[in-house]
């Protein structure tokens, strides 16, 4: 557990990844953890929080603005540097990836502050992997639902059964090399250009 | 055709990456046997972080910053050469409609006159303090900028003390204009599209341009990582050149529409093409309905603008120094010096046989018009490069300039 524990500020616009880098810091002990998802009015928060590490998202266009702020702040009691030794390449390369950035006030020793970084790392890849699964199943339902209107068609302009309607998509889809969704989206926008409305 | 290198390349979504834009999505740099891949980014720290651990060769920074990267300054810093710089002007300084009203009774009117409105400027701030009222907030993009040397460059040559007669905070471009109309600054320096926002929006004026504060002067370059331009020489020439062709065309007022159209895209700034035509026509909208044409107010390519001269380097230099950035001594001067690369931009793009500067330097401030000036090939025109006050900078006599504005900022 942490000896005498760090304050740490989490600075995340996407209020559900600093909502789980929250969650993480919290069960590797540091009970002094503050979120802030807007920046207005920062300046004032640092100077009350005096937070002995720093934590944002790279997609934070503010980062700019608080790289001054930290560099002239005489709120704050110590001047910030940026976290990452520039020893560590590997642990630069990590955060840059994952997407996050890290300030730490300086003095501060590496090895109390690596183990944060790489948590956060390591949430920021997980909160990516799962916002990569979310948008593959909902493509994959939407795919579903199209794959249904363009068998309702078949089924309704050709008199086919749902089973010879699905077979049939699939061996076009198979013939022409393409997925069954993107043959299904074709049959779908070439009735709705043909035709009055489908099936609705 | 098979392409021989591979590049990537960081950009912000302003209007003057469009040298870069255009050199990668008009097919510039694949005649030269480049595959540019471009990334837009948020934040300079992003690309200054992206630049020091290699996921960017190069990228479009702010004039001063290579500078303030070799030079320790700035936190994951990495060795960063300037062969290339992306235009000339383009900025303005825009201020809210109650501070243009308060200059209005001081004698500021909608020319751009750099002297005049500072001067009302200057006269609005004294009142203000004698009222006991708080000082004005000003914001520019990067403390490490042309924007904020040259609001601070102006309003010191104009009797007011930029550290402490206002307020300078760092606001990041797009946050501009809606921070002034909410009141969170009372003006800002920062490139086009984002004043004419403000006067589109009817929340601000523009009280004076960057092209009559220091004419033809300095402003984004292409910073290229040391590391890689040493290994990749010929990849780089070949970028230099296809750079050299897009910004022969970006220059090119037949085509303007085309461009405007191609940074109105999503992937680089996603605002309407309309937007974009102040920055290339030069016409702007001041606010109020007063309209103005401005000589040379965004120079991509003509007048030399592509030539990374080391006195403009040199000059941010002096600024740095001005402002308590960074201290005057003799190894500072050499890393400022040694980071705008003439002589990469001349060896790649000697076999096109254009015109050359012969020189790496010059006296910035001398030419008083438009000159014809020595350089290896046909008929290189620079100037005028004035600044307002009359000031001559000469990279020869740095340490006396240095000294001189010293005693500018101790006159006020």
């Amino acid at each position: 557990m942490v000896r005498s524990s760090l304050a740490v500020l989490v600075i995340d616009e996407n209020r559900i990844r600093a909502s789980i880098i929250e969650a993480g810091l919290r069960e590797a002990g540091h009970q002094r953890v503050t979120v802030i998802h807007d920046v207005a009015g920062i300046a004032r928060r640092i100077a009350e929080i005096e937070p002995d590490v720093i934590v944002i998202d790279l997609e934070n266009p503010n980062r700019d603005m608080l790289e001054n702020m930290f560099q002239l702040s005489r709120a704050v009691k110590r001047p910030i540097a940026m976290f990452v030794d520039r020893s560590d390449q590997a642990s630069i390369e990590a955060a840059v990836d994952a997407g996050v950035s890290a300030y730490v006030v300086d003095g501060l020793r590496q090895e109390r502050v690596k183990p944060i970084l790489d948590m956060a790392v390591s949430r920021f890849n997980a909160f990516s992997r799962m916002a990569r699964e979310l948008e593959e199943a909902r493509s994959e339902l939407e795919s579903r639902k199209v794959v249904d209107r363009a068998k309702r068609i078949l089924m309704k302009s050709r008199g086919l059964s749902e089973e010879a309607a699905y077979t049939l998509l699939r061996k076009t889809a198979m013939n022409q090399n393409r997925k069954i969704g993107d043959i299904a989206q074709s049959l779908v926008t070439a009735a709705g250009l043909l035709g009055p409305a489908e099936d609705e | 055709m098979s392409m021989r290198h591979q590049i990537t390349a960081g950009f912000m979504p302003l209007f003057d990456s469009a040298v870069l834009v255009a050199a990668g999505e008009l097919g510039f740099a694949a005649r030269e046997g480049i595959d540019l891949t471009l990334h837009r980014e948020t934040s300079w720290a992003n690309i200054r972080d992206r630049i020091a651990i290699g996921h960017f060769h190069l990228a479009h920074m702010l004039g001063p910053m290579p500078l303030a990267c070799n030079l320790g300054l700035t936190p994951l810093a990495s060795e960063t050469i300037v062969p290339f710089s992306l235009g000339l002007g383009g900025n303005c300084v825009t201020i809210s409609n109650a501070v243009w009203a308060g200059m209005a009774a001081h004698g500021a009117e909608p020319d751009l006159d750099p002297a005049r409105a500072g001067a009302a400027l200057g006269a609005l701030i004294r009142e203000r303090a004698a009222a006991g009222r708080d000082p004005l907030r000003f914001g520019v993009v990067h403390p490490h900028s042309g924007h904020n040397y040259e609001l601070r460059y102006w309003l010191a040559a104009c009797g007011v003390d930029p550290t402490r007669e206002i307020e300078i905070v760092i606001v990041p471009p797009p946050f501009m204009a809606d921070a002034l109309a909410a009141g969170r600054i009372d003006g800002y320096c920062v490139g086009e599209p984002w004043n004419s926002a403000s006067v589109a929006a009817g929340t601000g004026h523009i009280v004076t341009v960057k092209a009559q504060i220091w004419h033809n002067s300095p402003e984004k370059v292409i910073g290229v990582r040391k590391a890689w331009a040493d290994e990749n020489p010929e990849a780089l020439a070949a970028l230099l050149r296809a750079l050299h062709h897009s910004a022969r065309w970006c220059q090119h007022p037949g085509n303007h529409a085309e461009l405007a159209e191609v940074m109105a895209r999503p992937g680089f700034l996603g605002l309407p093409p309309a937007v974009q035509m102040p920055i290339l026509t030069g016409h702007l909208g001041l606010g109020g309905g007063a309209e103005l044409d401005i000589d040379d107010f965004f120079v991509p390519f003509d007048k030399a603008a592509n030539f990374p001269w080391k006195s403009h380097a040199l000059w941010f230099y002096t600024q740095m120094v001005r402002w308590g950035h960074v201290a005057h001594t003799p190894e500072n001067l050499a890393i400022a010096r040694d980071c705008y690369r003439p002589d990469l931009y001349r060896s790649a793009l000697k076999p096109l046989g254009v015109a050359l500067p012969g020189a790496n330097s010059k006296v910035e401030g001398a030419l008083r018009v438009a000159t014809a000036v020595g350089a290896t090939g046909a008929g290189l025109v620079l100037g005028p490069d004035g600044f307002f006050d009359g000031q001559i900078f000469d990279p020869d006599e740095i340490d006396a300039y240095i000294a001189g504005q010293k005693s500018v900022r101790a006159e006020v």
